[in-house]
């Protein structure tokens, strides 16, 4: 084993894959590399933005439901009251027909009961006087009697 | 194993380089024995070390510039995804050990895993297939294995090591650089004492460096070549799990290329 001048051209040629190494290997290389490690740290990134982003607008959506329940509630308890409130004022309204019509039919009864008792004043009047002319035979002057007859009358 | 040979001028023949230098008698040629190689002293060349780590390097740079390219953000597929493995694998060691900024030091650390790695893995090749094939083009010897070739594994520690002092200075000064290298560890009064000690210490960097990869790999290797000696029936009882093995070593090297540079770089930088 001896040294000669083999160790020149090894140093030569070393130098040389140094250079050519420095100049096209290892820039292009960990220029690829440093970018694809940015690429998968933005990706990373956005993939959380995203997470965030879905778990606000599932928060929001939940919100959103939970007014609109809300407000579902509050206009059928709304629509309810309404509701038995129209019951009753129609109620009141039929009670209120109804009172007035009995009270229109009992006037009604007590004014026809009236003129029935006044007709049949009269008619007894009269019969009673037709009646006395018959038991007396003799006429009874109506005008002289009258006073007296009409206190019969109002008497029955 | 090849016909015609012993044992002992079969291993020699793989362990040694085709080399091409001038040779006292020859003039400039193709050494043609060990002998004749190490005649020919310095002003010599591994030709089939150079041309393997130079294709394997331009091989790298071929692969990962090609998918550098094509890179895209997406999902990444196949090769890229594999490529991407390495670099934030690298990337990972190099920020968790090395604090400063540098431009080079990162690419670095990745030209040394992946070129160490890929010239390591030529000992997986079965032994004999390739200087075979060459020794039927006429070619006599034929080593694949660059970091089983101590110049390769010396040439990489070296410029680590120029990288060292460089940044030491940049950092420091030169005289805060002196000043590290003289005034400690006993203080100014054992300033000779101080200066081997730590001149010591700072070669011993890319020595060990390289030796700690040519051992293995060269370790490694001799394991194969001593295995092919066996009868072809009984070599794979042996070849194969030795191979499954060698699989972690070589990770395992150049790894610890890589992961040292970057310790000596930062090192390097930092102020004592």
């Amino acid at each position: 084993m001896n040294m000669n001048m083999t160790i020149l051209g090894q140093i030569i040629s070393f130098a040389i894959f140094v250079y050519l190494c420095m100049k096209f290997v290892w820039p292009p290389l960990t220029a690829a590399l440093a970018e694809r490690q940015k690429m998968i740290a933005e990706g990373l990134d956005a993939a959380d933005k995203a997470a965030r982003e879905l778990a606000d607008a599932q928060q929001s959506v939940e919100t959103a439901l939970q007014q609109s329940k809300a407000q579902a509630a509050t206009i059928i308890e709304q629509a309810n009251k309404r509701a038995s409130q129209i019951v009753d004022e129609a109620k009141e309204t039929a009670q209120a027909e109804a009172t007035r019509i009995k009270v229109a039919a009992t006037a009604d009864v007590e004014q026809e009961m009236n003129s029935a008792k006044e007709a049949l004043r009269a008619q007894v009047a009269t019969l009673v006087v037709a009646g006395a002319e018959k038991i007396l035979g003799a006429s009874i002057d109506v005008n002289n009697h009258k006073e007296l007859v009409d206190k019969l009358a109002a008497e029955l | 194993m090849a016909s015609g040979m012993t044992s002992s001028e079969y291993i020699a023949h793989h362990l040694t380089n085709l080399t091409y230098g001038k040779h006292p008698v020859n003039g400039w040629s193709f050494a043609e024995s060990g002998q004749q190689v190490i005649e020919m002293g310095f002003m010599s060349i591994n030709v089939d070390s150079m041309v393997w780590s130079v294709g394997l390097g331009a091989f790298f740079i071929w692969l990962f510039s090609r998918v550098g390219r094509t890179a895209t953000t997406g999902v990444p597929s196949g090769v890229q995804n594999f490529i991407e493995m390495i670099i934030e694998f690298v990337d990972d060691n190099v920020k968790s050990m090395f604090h400063h900024k540098s431009a080079v030091i990162a690419p670095m650390a990745l030209t040394i895993f992946v070129w160490v790695f890929l010239m390591n893995l030529m000992d997986l090749v079965p032994v004999d297939w390739i200087p075979h094939l060459a020794g039927m083009m006429g070619i006599h010897f034929m080593k694949i294995v660059p970091s089983t070739d101590l110049n390769v594994t010396m040439g990489i520690s070296f410029s680590v090591f120029f990288l060292i002092v460089f940044y030491s200075i940049k950092a420091k000064g030169i005289g805060g650089f002196m000043a590290e290298l003289s005034l400690q560890p006993l203080g100014k009064w054992a300033l000779p004492f101080n200066l081997l000690l730590e001149l010591v210490g700072l070669i011993a960097k890319p020595i060990s460096l390289a030796l700690r990869l040519f051992g293995n790999m060269y370790a490694g290797e001799m394991i194969f070549i001593l295995i092919a000696l066996l009868p072809f029936w009984a070599q794979w009882v042996l070849s194969v799990p030795w191979a499954l093995f060698h699989i972690l070593i070589i990770t395992l090297q150049a790894f610890i290329f890589m992961v040292l540079t970057i310790v000596y770089l930062a090192m390097a930088h930092d102020h004592h």
